[in-house]
């Protein structure tokens, strides 16, 4: 298939970011559109934890369904109120045809996610499913069952391909992921080591753009800018070291992101790990289903809609606030997103317990008035930078 | 006056009455527990589990009804203001904020003493289950253990014995019984007594026969019970007593009273106009009055979701194989939770068979804010029910627990438009069907009358 970004080979890091950027804006999906005018299949799945590989392996484009920047006119009739906007713009996508979906998985992440399957599947002429990823994570049983899901997800994704999917075919995959994962940790570590290098929308961007095209395009992608961006000599200003947490699944706008961005170095943050939630390489020796289902349970990124009691998600936020040496966190939540809601509490109670400063919000991925938001957080910061 | 007389009297209303008096002495001996500083077993309504924890003697503690009740009892805005100030949003849900609010209170509530949670046992049924079950991990330190049960991955898409995906996932529900059993031993310090198990499984046995039962008697007409109203009562009963000697006993005689009234043509209301199925949650902060408005227009819901997915499945009546009871145990959570889960999810087929087995005029849909798991596919469900048969429907939103997302008035305007369209309609069959048009003008004039207040009379 042709590059789905359309970028020269030898274009800037400006123009690539830009470009980036403006995909990450783009309702109309265009990678998306090339891929399946080429023949392409796409198999769209809900955040968060979703093991593209399975997807990848068979040939098709997984692509993360994460809410878009347009109205919801069509799919506000099949809801009712007190909901958060991802599920509504989500489906959005489908009804409106912007993106042309052959399967969609979603997972029961929350009450409002695993009703997606029945709402989706109820106007869609492909087939709509949940992935019962384990919840009881500690089970001595659960990497049994969730190998035997994941063979279950194999032989659905093989009814879309129209063809069957190795072992091999996975294990080539899971190397492909694997090098965007390292690429991903890079990218991470420098928002880490030089915040002035890369602003956090456009980190943002870097990220997103993984989950509307292929991986090895990604990949690519990355292997080329992420060098040029380590060389990149930012100025260094007065601004204070954030961990940014509340977006697990609805994403701010980029215009938010931007936004704090001009207080605040985010130097980690949870955007996006539905696309980065595999924290450590898959082994890809023995069989790759279990390989997987191993890594959702120990190596995955902890979030407040993956319930395991090794991993109390506000010790966690705690871990990434010292881990990335952050004066500060940002705590989050999208409008009506109850998982997200419910943690605030645990998460600030923590930051309290620790002395670690912190800003309270909610936000919305449509959202486009930022000016109050921006006037409490410079207050915030200013009250750091001078205390 | 003689025995034949008196008996079918101390029948009808029996269940009703003895279901208030089972309901306190169960808060009695939780108020009991708490008072010996004897810790509970705090379970939810999907998947209690209650057959297999009374057999290490855990006081059994739903938190979801422990909560309604302040809402039944009009001060859940107490609890929830507290929750509110602890840092928990206004748009979460309602049920778990109550409850923040009695933990805080040391256990207070309206009904009683809660005991402290000893261990908190959760499935996956309702995601703010496991939400809330890590909130008393956090105030108590207690272990928590989640029995995850996969479901149903697409609509009409049920895998069941024999099939490998069934097989995958009976098997891992099966290894997590396992495991819970030795964290009750680790906890009660009693050791797992099987014997014990299969006798509660054996009463578990004759709730879910009854229950199934009780939901096929009321496609009689007139309907022997109000889903909504007596229903809830049935339900409270068969969640707190789940596999105990006197909830088998209560059902047994519930069943009777409901076959009596049906034998008889007793209904629930004295003038049954118009049959409804209800989808969603009651609104318990006027709980009383919400029914009211339905019944006051002859209108009587004959059967709910809410009997289906609050009673974990039951509405299947699957018995345990006593035989082989852990692996019974097993299979049996996994069909009937995962049947509750499908009558929230995957609803649209299991509306249709409401609809035609209890011959209903009209579906009233209440999706509320407090309950995402409920709420989210109700608008999408109406609109596919609606494509697939020509049935009157009603769609209001409230709450289960916030009285200040619950507008009465508002309500009312609804409720009232919803029955003057059913009305019309009849009127319209009513022409196209001249015999009956006598009868139904009487019948309207009655209904009017009754939702305006006015003295009804009967002129007939």
């Amino acid at each position: 298939m042709t590059p789905a970004l359309s970028l020269p080979p030898d274009a800037s890091v400006d123009t690539t970011l830009d470009r980036c950027r403006e995909l990450v804006e783009d309702a109309s999906y265009p990678t998306v559109r090339r891929w399946r005018e080429a023949g392409g299949k796409v198999v769209g799945h809900f955040q968060v934890y979703f093991p593209e590989e399975i997807a990848h392996a068979a040939g098709l484009l997984p692509f993360k369904v994460r809410g878009a920047p347009v109205e919801p006119t069509r799919a506000e009739s099949h809801f009712g109120s007190y909901l958060c906007s991802i599920l509504k713009t989500s489906l959005e996508l489908a009804l409106s045809g912007r993106v042309e979906f052959d399967l969609f998985v979603t997972h029961p992440i929350c009450d409002a996610a695993r009703n997606l399957a029945g709402v989706w599947g109820r106007n869609a002429k492909y087939p709509c499913q949940i992935l019962y990823l384990p919840q009881n994570a500690t089970s001595a049983h659960a990497v049994d069952y969730l190998r035997g899901e994941y063979d279950r997800l194999r032989r659905a994704v093989e009814g879309v391909a129209g063809r069957l999917v190795s072992d091999d075919d996975l294990r080539a995959s899971i190397a492909v992921y694997n090098e965007n994962r390292a690429l991903l940790r890079e990218l991470y570590a420098i928002k880490r080591d030089a915040p002035w290098a890369v602003s956090p929308e456009d980190a943002f961007s870097l990220v997103a753009v993984g989950g509307l095209v292929p991986r090895d395009e990604h990949n690519a992608l990355l292997r080329r800018l992420l060098p040029e961006l380590r060389l990149r000599h930012g100025k260094r200003q007065d601004k204070i070291r954030v961990v940014f947490q509340g977006g697990f699944c609805e994403q701010p706008p980029l215009d938010l992101i931007r936004a704090i961005g001009r207080s605040c170095y985010v130097v980690d943050d949870d955007f996006l790990i539905g696309l980065r939630w595999i924290l450590e390489d898959v082994p890809l020796d023995g069989d790759p289903l279990r390989n997987l289902a191993r890594a959702y349970l120990e190596t995955s990124s902890h979030s407040p809609v993956q319930h395991d009691l090794r991993k109390p998600k506000e010790a966690m936020l705690l871990e990434r606030v010292r881990a990335a040496g952050a004066q500060a966190a940002i705590v989050t939540a999208a409008k009506m997103c109850e998982p997200g809601l419910e943690e605030q509490v645990a998460y600030t109670r923590a930051l309290e317990r620790e002395s670690v400063p912190y800003f309270v919000s909610e936000f919305e991925e449509n959202m486009s008035s930022f000016e109050q938001l921006e006037v409490q957080l410079e207050t915030f910061v200013e009250n750091l930078l001078f205390d | 006056m003689n025995t034949v007389q008196t008996e079918p009297i101390s029948i009808v209303g029996r269940g009703n009455a003895e279901g208030a008096r089972l309901f306190r002495e169960w808060f009695d001996d939780l108020s009991r527990a708490a008072g010996a500083g004897q810790g509970g077993a705090y379970v939810f309504v999907m998947g209690s589990l209650a057959e297999l924890l009374r057999t290490f003697d855990f006081p059994i503690v739903f938190p979801e009804i422990n909560s309604l009740q302040t809402a039944v009892r009009r001060v859940a805005h107490e609890y929830l203001n507290e929750a509110e100030d602890y840092g928990y949003s206004p748009d979460i849900c309602g049920y778990v904020k109550a409850d923040v609010g009695v933990q805080l209170r040391g256990g207070r509530h309206p009904m009683g003493q809660i005991p402290k949670p000893a261990l908190a046992v959760n499935t996956n049924a309702c995601n703010t289950y496991i939400k809330w079950a890590e909130i008393w991990e956090r105030m108590y330190g207690v272990p928590t253990f989640t029995l995850d049960i996969p479901g149903t991955r697409a609509e009409g898409k049920q895998t069941w014995p024999g099939d490998r995906d069934f097989e995958n996932d009976r098997t891992y529900v099966a290894g997590q019984l396992r495991e819970l059993i030795s964290l009750c031993e680790r906890v009660s310090g009693r050791p797992f007594d099987v014997d014990r198990l299969r006798e509660a499984m054996g009463h578990a046995n004759t709730m879910s026969a009854a229950w199934k039962r009780l939901l096929d008697l009321n496609r009689t007409r007139p309907a022997v019970f109000n889903a909504l109203a007596d229903g809830t009562i049935y339900l409270g009963v068969s969640n707190g007593f789940r596999g105990t000697a006197a909830g088998a006993a209560y059902f047994a005689d519930l069943v009777e009273e409901m076959e009596y009234k049906a034998a008889h043509g007793i209904g629930t209301v004295t003038d049954e106009r118009y049959r409804l199925v209800f989808v969603g949650v009651p609104c318990y902060p006027i709980f009383r009055r919400f029914n009211e408005l339905f019944t006051e227009w002859g209108g009587v819901f004959v059967n709910s979701t809410y009997l289906w997915f609050a009673s974990g499945g039951s509405n299947l009546g699957f018995e345990y194989d006593l035989t082989r009871p852990l692996d019974s145990l097993a299979e049996g959570l996994l069909i009937g939770v995962r049947d509750a889960m499908d009558s929230m999810l995957f609803q649209t087929d299991i509306l249709i068979r409401m609809i035609d087995d209890n011959a209903a005029d009209g579906v009233v849909y209440h999706p509320i804010k407090s309950c995402r798991t409920v709420s989210t596919g109700l608008a999408d469900s109406r609109r596919a029910l609606l494509a697939a048969r020509d049935v009157p429907s009603l769609f209001i939103e409230s709450d289960m627990m916030d009285r200040r997302v619950v507008s009465e008035a508002q309500l009312k305007n609804r409720v009232d438009a919803f029955f003057e369209g059913l009305a019309g309609r009849r009127r319209q069959g009513a022409i196209r069907d001249p015999l009956s048009v006598v009868s139904e003008a009487h019948t309207e004039r009655r209904g009017t009358e009754r939702a305006s207040g006015q003295r009804t009379t009967d002129n007939g």
